[in-house]
Formats: C-alpha cells, sequence, structure tokens
C-alpha cells in the first residue's frame, strides 16, 4: 500500500499542488488535506507548502498556526508524525513552536527567486535521509521573508544537536544566521526548509530533480517505522 | 444639519432640467454631454452622469482608436483555432487536445508613475482577473515594462517600485512570471510603461462570457468589499496627460490592491465554473460596477434591476455615485439561476469570500437602479457601455518626420579596428538595454505551478498545459518604441515580427496575437498618425502572416506636457508546441555543434541599440520587414525542434549578432569560436539589426539534414562558427576574444550598479 502523504492547503498556499505532484512523482499517494477540517485522513505524514497562506497578515504563518487541521498537526508530530514545512510551512511550523527560531524579511529587502546550491548537513531524519551528509544539491529558493534568525543559544544548540539539516552554499540569498536553510526538531520527523525541493521533481520544469530525495526520503522513513513497529 | 444628501433621482431630475451639472469636471465634453441629454431625454442625475462620464472615458470607450481598430476585425485572416475573437474581456483559441488558451495584455501605465508599486500591483491583477472572467484557470504572466533613462534620478523611484509591485501581487498569486521586457528610454522618463499580459487554459466546452440573460436571473457580486480606492481612475489617469510638472491629478485614484484576496477569489471562481453556477461574469476593473452592470446588460437579452444599497462597502458613508465609479480591486459580478444560487453562496463561504445578491435579469431592457428605494439610473445599458462618442481624430504625418529619416545611423562612425570592435562588443552588452536583467526577474516566481518549461530570459516563456500531456505553449512580447518613431507602420510590424520569430525559436507555432498600443495624446495629429499607422502596419502584418489579433488594449495620454513617448505598440504573441520536452532553449550546450546564421544580414543601423548606445542617435529608416520570410525561418525552427536538428536557438535582434552569442555562450556558460562570414564586414555581421534571423547551434550528426533542408527551402544560411565547451572565452576569429569571465562581470554588472 502507497505511502499516505497529505499536503494542507490554506486560504493563500500556492505550491499545494507542486507537493502534491512533488509526493507522487516519489511514488506516494498524495491527499489533500483542508485547513478548516481537523481530520487528517489517516495520513502518514504531512507537508505544509509554501505561499502566503491567509496573505501573510499580521506575520507570515502567523494565522496559519490557528487553523483548525493545526492543533492535529501539532499533536501529531509530538507522536513522531512527519512533517515537512516548505517556506511559508517552515514559517508555519516557527509559529507553531514545532521548530525554534524564526523568519524574517531578506536582509536585502526584495523577493528573489533563483536557483539556490544546497548542502544537506544531516541525513538521518525523516525527511533527508535519501540523501548522504555533506551532498550537494541545487533546487529552487524563492522568498521574501527567508532569513532564519535565532539565538546565539539556539543555534549552538542546533549546531550540537545536528538539527541543521542543509546551508545554503554559493553566498548567503536572504541572511539567515549561519548560512541556514534549514532545521529539525530534536527528534527529526519535524522539518523547516527554505527552499523549495518540490520545483526540483522533473528536469523539464526544475533546475535538477535534487528535490525527490525529501518526498523518497519520507516514504523509506514511514516504511520502515512500519515495518519496525509490525515486527 | 441635513440628516442625508438629497438623492438626485430620475423623477428629480425630470422636474429639474436646469440644474448646472459638473460634466466637464468628469472629463465629458460640452457635445458629449448633449448626447447623453438627448439619449435619455432629459438631464442625467448625479449617477446617470457618473456611469457616462467613466464609460465614456477614453480608456473605457476607445473613442478615438474605434474607427482604426476596427482593421483588426476587417483584415483577420482565417484561423481554425479562433473560439472567442474580439469584443469580449479576452480572446480565446484552441489548442488542441480539448484545450482552449485565453491570453491578453493590458497597460496600467498611469497609475504606475503615481504610485509605482500599487500601480503595477493592481495591473497584474487587473488583467488577471480578464482571464479569470473567460472561464480559464490563468497559468503564467508576462510584464513588458519600459523606463526613463536607467540613471535617471526618478527611474530609481519608479522602477524599484514596479518590479516589486509587479513581482508582490504577482508571485502572491502563485502565477509564474516567464518573461517580458526591461526596455529605458528619455521619453518614458515621465511616462514609464507597465503592459502586463496574462493566459489561462480552460477546456474547450468551459468558455465562460459576460451576459447577462435570462430574466429573473440573479445578480451577485462577490469578493472585495467596494471602497473610495480609484474613483475615476480611467477617466481622471488614464485618459488626459499630466501636467508639465509631471503631477497628476489625484493620488485615491490609484488603486490599492490586496493578492490574497484575489487569489482565493481564483480558486473560488474555478470552483463555482466547475459546478457550472453561473449564466455569465464579468470582472471588475476600470470603471468598476458602471462598466460590469452596463457591460452584462447591455450584452444580455434584456435589462437588469440593481438594488445599489445592497453592495458591501468598505466605508458607510459612500455615495451611490462613489459606489458606481469605485475601480476596488479583486471583485467579480456573475448571473446565477436561483436554483443555482444556494449552491454558489456555499462555494463563496467555503473560500470566505463575501457574495451579495444586488439585482437581477429583467425584460425592461433598461439598466435600473435603485438606491434605497429611489430610481437613480433608468438608461437603455447600451448607450453607456457601448455607443459612446466615436472620434475620427484629425492626422498628420509631422514635418520633422522627413528630417528624423534623413538623418541616417548608417552614416555615423564604425569602430574598425578589432580592438575597436572589442570595446564596442563590451560597451554594447553592459548598456541599460542589453544588459543582464536578473536583478528585475529575480524578484518574480517563475517556478510556482511546477509547468514552467522556459522562462525569462528565453526568447519565450512557455508552459506545458497540464502534467498529464505534454502540450505546452509559448509566449513573447516585443516592442520596439524607437523603430515605431521612424516609420510607426514598419515599427509595429517588426514587433510583430519579433514576437513571431521569439515563439517560433523555442519551437512552438505561432497562432494568435495580442496587443497593447501605448501612445502619447489622440489630441495630437501627430500622434495619431503615429497611431494610425501603427495599427494599419500591425493588421496588415497580421493578415499575411495568418494569425489573428484576439484582443488587447490601447493606452493614449502617454505624454509629459506636449511632449509623448515614443510610439510603443507591444506585441504579445501566442504559440502552440505539441510535445514540450521538444523545445529549443536558447544556452548552447553541445561541444562541437556547429553555429548556423539564418537569413540575410545587410547594413541596418536605423532605430538600433549601437546608434543609440555608442551615438544617442535616433534616425533614418528602421530594419526591412519579408513576412514572407518570417513564416519561412518559423517553420525551419519548428521543424528543427521536432525532428532534434538543433540544439539551441536564439533570434536576432536589438544588438545584433554580438548580443544573440554573448547571450547563448553565458546562458550556457560555454565559449565559441566565431568566423565573419565572407561578404560581410566584421562591423555589419557584429551589429546590424536586420530582421528574419536567428543562429541556431546543429549538432555534427545532423548537419547535412539540416542545411539539405534550409537548401530546398531556400533559407539563406551560413555557417558561422562552432560551440567549444571547453573554451573559456568568445573569439571572433581575426578579430579578437573576450574572456566568458569578462563577459559575465560587464553584463550583469549593470542593474545591480543602478539599483543596489
Amino acid at each position: 500500500m502507497a505511502v499516505r502523504v497529505g499536503i494542507v492547503t490554506f486560504p493563500g498556499s500556492l505550491d499545494d499542488r507542486d507537493a502534491q505532484r512533488a509526493a507522487r512523482l516519489a511514488g506516494a499517494e498524495a491527499v489533500p488535506l483542508w485547513h478548516g477540517d481537523p481530520d487528517l485522513r489517516g495520513v502518514d505524514a504531512v507537508i505544509l507548502p509554501g505561499g502566503f497562506s491567509y496573505g501573510d497578515y499580521l506575520r507570515c504563518g502567523a494565522i496559519a498556526r490557528f487553523a483548525p487541521v493545526m492543533d492535529a498537526i501539532i499533536a501529531g508530530a509530538r507522536d513522531g508524525l512527519p512533517v515537512l514545512g516548505i517556506c511559508n510551512g517552515f514559517q508555519i511550523l516557527c509559529e507553531s513552536h514545532l521548530l525554534p527560531g524564526a523568519l524574517v524579511r531578506n536582509d536585502h529587502r526584495k523577493f528573489v527567486c533563483k536557483d539556490q546550491r544546497l548542502r544537506i548537513e544531516n541525513a538521518s531524519t525523516a525527511w533527508t535521509s535519501g540523501y548522504a551528509t555533506g551532498q550537494e544539491i541545487v533546487i529552487p529558493l524563492k522568498n521574501g521573508e527567508g532569513g532564519y534568525v535565532a539565538s546565539d543559544a539556539t543555534l549552538d544548540e542546533l549546531e550540537a544537536e545536528g538539527r541543521i539539516i542543509a546551508r545554503y552554499l554559493d553566498g548567503n540569498p536572504n541572511g539567515s544566521y549561519r548560512d541556514i536553510a534549514g532545521v529539525s526538531n530534536a527528534a527529526g520527523n519535524v522539518v523547516g526548509l527554505m527552499p523549495h525541493p518540490e520545483h526540483a521533481v522533473e528536469s523539464l520544469t526544475g533546475p535538477s530533480t535534487d528535490g525527490l530525495g525529501f518526498f523518497s526520503s519520507v516514504i523509506a522513513s514511514v516504511l520502515s517505522s512500519t515495518l519496525a513497529t509490525a515486527r | 444639519m441635513s440628516d442625508s444628501p438629497v438623492i438626485d433621482s430620475v423623477s428629480l431630475a425630470a422636474n429639474t432640467p436646469d440644474v448646472a451639472q459638473p460634466f466637464a469636471l468628469l472629463g465629458l465634453k460640452d457635445d458629449e454631454y448633449a448626447q447623453i441629454r438627448e439619449i435619455l431625454g432629459r438631464r442625467p442625475t448625479s449617477a446617470e452622469l457618473t456611469m457616462y462620464s467613466v464609460m465614456w472615458s477614453e480608456h473605457c470607450s476607445y473613442k478615438s482608436s474605434k474607427v482604426h481598430l476596427r482593421q483588426f476585425a476587417d483584415k483577420a485572416p482565417k484561423s481554425d483555432a479562433l473560439l472567442v475573437g474580439m469584443g469580449e474581456n479576452a480572446g480565446v483559441v484552441d489548442i488542441g487536445e480539448g484545450w482552449a488558451a485565453t491570453f491578453k495584455i493590458e497597460s496600467h501605465n498611469h497609475p504606475s508613475y503615481v504610485e509605482p508599486y500599487q500601480g503595477a500591483a493592481t495591473g497584474v491583477g487587473g488583467i488577471v482577473r480578464d482571464i479569470l472572467t473567460m472561464g480559464a484557470r490563468p497559468i503564467a504572466i508576462m510584464d513588458p515594462l519600459r523606463f526613463g533613462l536607467a540613471d535617471a534620478p526618478d527611474t530609481a523611484r519608479v522602477l524599484p517600485g514596479i518590479v516589486a509591485g509587479v513581482g508582490g501581487y504577482g508571485n502572491c498569486l502563485g502565477l509564474p512570471n516567464i518573461g517580458g521586457e526591461v526596455v529605458f528610454d528619455a521619453s518614458y522618463g515621465g511616462n514609464p510603461l507597465v503592459n502586463a499580459l496574462c493566459v489561462g487554459v480552460m477546456r474547450t466546452d468551459g468558455i465562460k462570457l459576460a451576459h447577462a440573460s435570462g430574466a429573473g436571473n440573479l445578480i451577485i457580486l462577490f469578493g472585495a468589499k467596494t471602497g473610495r480606492d480609484g474613483i475615476g481612475g480611467v477617466s481622471v489617469l488614464a485618459s488626459a496627460t499630466f501636467g508639465d510638472d509631471g503631477q497628476p491629478a489625484a493620488r485615491p485614484a490609484v488603486q490599492v490592491g490586496d493578492p490574497f484576496v484575489e487569489k482565493v477569489l481564483i480558486e473560488c471562481c474555478l470552483e463555482i465554473f466547475e459546478q457550472d453556477l453561473v449564466v455569465g461574469i464579468q470582472d471588475l476593473g476600470g470603471a468598476g460596477l458602471s462598466c460590469a452592470t452596463s457591460e452584462l446588460a447591455s450584452a444580455g437579452d434584456g435589462g437588469m434591476l440593481v438594488w445599489l444599497d445592497q453592495v458591501p462597502l468598505r466605508e458607510a458613508s459612500m455615495s451611490p455615485e462613489e459606489v458606481l465609479a469605485s475601480e476596488s480591486q479583486e471583485r467579480m459580478c456573475a448571473v446565477v439561476a436561483p436554483d443555482k444560487v444556494a449552491q454558489f453562496l456555499a462555494v463563496c463561504e467555503k473560500w470566505d469570500v463575501v457574495a451579495t445578491t444586488i439585482g437581477q435579469v429583467t425584460e425592461t431592457g433598461r439598466l435600473e437602479i435603485l438606491w434605497n428605494g429611489e430610481l437613480i439610473v433608468d438608461a437603455p445599458p447600451r448607450t453607456i457601455a457601448h455607443d459612446g462618442p466615436v472620434y475620427n481624430r484629425p492626422m498628420a504625418r509631422p514635418d520633422s518626420q522627413d528630417a528624423l529619416i534623413a538623418s541616417s545611423a548608417n552614416d555615423l562612425a564604425r569602430p574598425s579596428s578589432p580592438d575597436e570592435l572589442r570595446a564596442t562588443l563590451l560597451q554594447m552588452i553592459g548598456s541599460p538595454n542589453l544588459a543582464d536583467k536578473s536583478w528585475v526577474t529575480d524578484q518574480y516566481d517563475r517556478y510556482v505551478m511546477g509547468n514552467t518549461v522556459l522562462s525569462q530570459p528565453e526568447d519565450a516563456g512557455m508552459v506545458r498545459v497540464h502534467e498529464d500531456s505534454d502540450l505546452g505553449i509559448a509566449l513573447a512580447t516585443d516592442g520596439n518604441g524607437r523603430y515605431t518613431a521612424l516609420d510607426p507602420y514598419a515599427g509595429a510590424q517588426l514587433a510583430l515580427a519579433e514576437a513571431y520569430r521569439n515563439v517560433a525559436t523555442t519551437g512552438a507555432r505561432p497562432l494568435a496575437v495580442t496587443n497593447c498600443l501605448n501612445f502619447g495624446s489622440p489630441e495630437d495629429p501627430a500622434v495619431m498618425w503615429q497611431f494610425a499607422e501603427a495599427v494599419r502596419g500591425l493588421a496588415d502584418g497580421c493578415q499575411i502572416l495568418g494569425i489573428p489579433v484576439t484582443g488587447g488594449n490601447v493606452s493614449f495620454y502617454n505624454q509629459t506636457g506636449s511632449t509623448p513617448i515614443l510610439p510603443t505598440p507591444v506585441i504579445g504573441v501566442l504559440g502552440v508546441i505539441d510535445d514540450v520536452t521538444r523545445r529549443t532553449p536558447h544556452a548552447l550546450v553541445g561541444d562541437g555543434s556547429l553555429l548556423y546564421l539564418l537569413g540575410d544580414t545587410s547594413e541596418e543601423f536605423g532605430g538600433s541599440e549601437w546608434a543609440n548606445v555608442v551615438h544617442s542617435h535616433l534616425g533614418g529608416v528602421p530594419p526591412k520587414v519579408d513576412f514572407a520570410r518570417e513564416a519561412l525561418l518559423a517553420d525551419v525552427l519548428i521543424n528543427s525542434s521536432r525532428d532534434g536538428l538543433i540544439d539551441s536557438a536564439h533570434d536576432l535582434s536589438d544588438g545584433g549578432f554580438a548580443q544573440t552569442i554573448v547571450e547563448c555562450c553565458l546562458r550556457g556558460n560555454v565559449g565559441a569560436r566565431i568566423i565573419v562570414p565572407a561578404g560581410l564586414d566584421p562591423f555589419t555581421f557584429l551589429f546590424s539589426e536586420s530582421a528574419g534571423r536567428a543562429l541556431v547551434a546543429v549538432p555534427r550528426t545532423e548537419e547535412i539534414r539540416f542545411t539539405d533542408m534550409c537548401a530546398a527551402r531556400q533559407l539563406p544560411f551560413a555557417r558561422v562558427g562552432v560551440v567549444d565547451v571547453l573554451a573559456t572565452e568568445l573569439e571572433i576569429q581575426g578579430q579578437f576574444s573576450v574572456p566568458l569571465r569578462e563577459l559575465r562581470a560587464v553584463w550583469s554588472a549593470t542593474l545591480p550598479a543602478l539599483f543596489g
């Protein structure tokens, strides 16, 4: 049976269909989830896609965090449900306190869309196990408020625990502290990533197919934990 | 203090014929006002006067351009692909596999000068709603932009704001921006051009039209609430000239957009279309409810009754005139059968979209509008929407035109030594019009939706129509105000030829045309002559190429004081490609691939970028147009793409061969060795802007097949070099060479240095 990956659509979500496609191309069944419906429909993993949920009024992700679907996701994440937040999804995960830190306006004050080189720093999370630690990939980056910030103590803790999962290479595109492109929670099931792996899943439309690894990783992770439970 | 202002009702108007009305302030001429009185048989109420004044404005009524635009219909070539022609919100063409594409380009020039960010943002929002209104899902946008000189102080205010506005709105809507233009010329200094194009797709049986038919059907207004923003935008801003001080009339006349509301409105509308819940639909753009109600009613089979006081307002104190004239963004108006209303409102509620029944279709044949029970409008809707004044404006070829043509660019001093040619090439590629535009395009999301196959800086943008199919569409926009100034007829044709060629260069077959005609004041006979000539040239060109104009937009009064902008028809061409995996990009890739220049090169420097950059000169005649050659070149490019004969292609246009080869090398990050073909001097070869040409890279294995095809079809071709992936330089043999690193440094430094 195919692994079921739920993709939440908030009002203002933009990359939800892209994330569904990426999940399908990796071999999962993509299950649409609706912001107003707390039912997670029995999914094995959840993606919070990019976009401008609720218009990003107040602060990016600040309103989405209170959507009915988020209560179930937050509870699930604490129980080990794999959750990936991409771009706006990353912002929502920070607002939900599932991940530390915050994302602020790019230091150059402009929206930026470019093909970004990254280094995978931790290949043991639910969403990165398909990569090798130190592997370099190129996927699109597109954000206006993608600067990752946190206190020095938090950053040191993230470094020490291997929770910085990806870093920007060839120049920092948005002023993120310590070139951080993505972080995970302590358990490694919740990952926030500012660049967009779902836009690098077909060579026809993306700069590479390097993004597929995030989606195949979670499939492998779900299958192995199912196997472990069965034993 | 009185409780409420007196309502200027129809009965009051009938009883007070002599009340003085501020028609001139609203932009109406004496005879236009007299015509309104004649239509109504009384003086108009203030609400009626508001509606007529906005709908009869130049922007809405096309009163100066109508007599010329008819040529697009009169000369329209037969096209089996055309499903909906001009006159609707946007044209629709059949692109195969049961899909239809709808596309259109519009201007938002004046608001963008006053308030760059909001002006540009709402320009994007408006064109996207036009496409949505046809029943289509918008799938991509493009934005041809024109500014004053790159180093002019005001450009530093206007450009960043406009670019941020285009990006801010488009990015938030989730529409990939797949191309456009960025052009600098002093004439746009007090009048930047912000043109926005949107394309959408739908199943061919899903086309929606703006008709209010079927008595008893209800009129539902949905989307944003109505506020005081944008009141009189079309008459105040878009239909008048800025003063000599560059100061426009009023800031509140620029609308303020909220892309989040529009994004939700798009998804809401698509769900409504999917459930087949509307009889007709119209967006609210320029002239707001005045336009939507009168156009819907006049395209229907009866009349319409509107309860205007039901319109949800942001400010309760708004007068009925303000409600009718408001250009608040993100609003749509639907005609819904009574048995579908509940389902319609349920979809709106799902998306948290405010929806209100504000009227119904009647059998009266009249547009009647009530305000708190009082009749404030009672008029035949056609007289408001379509029977506005039509002017045959005087036009005259200006005397100065002869002197302009006589000042030939071919007589300017040319570089001759290898060192001079090398320095000229570097000067050219670093000039603002030819330099790398990624400072602009990196602020636009080109990836969202996951179907973008080609985007800026490719010759054309290309998107896959649906992920389950390889069917795709390609789009290019082009315009050249300098050519058009020298010869408006040829200038418009050159813009058409270039957009057509750009689409074909990517491997797509050109299918249909949209246009945005940006000109000065129609009250200036010289401008009117430019306009008439450009329209005639464009209509003739489309007829010869066999691709119809499906819609577009005219923007007049682009001038500061008495100085008009360069006449700037911007032409958009839409093409279709059966298999997007066969698209031809412009990056050089294949090692050892042979570079062939297709077409003829002659000494054509009139209006060229070389004359502009090196000599600040505008004079002479523009390059010759040969549509038969363009069609042949397009055939060869399309066939070569389909049969795998070429691995890259790039058209030759502004800046000539030098610009083309530099862009091809830098895009692929590979070197090339170039040989100046026999019979051409190096300068002409490198910098002439002769039309009807493209550079292609042919893998060695395909060389015979490719050259045989060109020979059989009698398309001139010349081998001009070879791709060398190991080389780190561009070499013009016997002349000079430049390291790629140096080319890139010069080409990419210009815009960041100017705009930060």
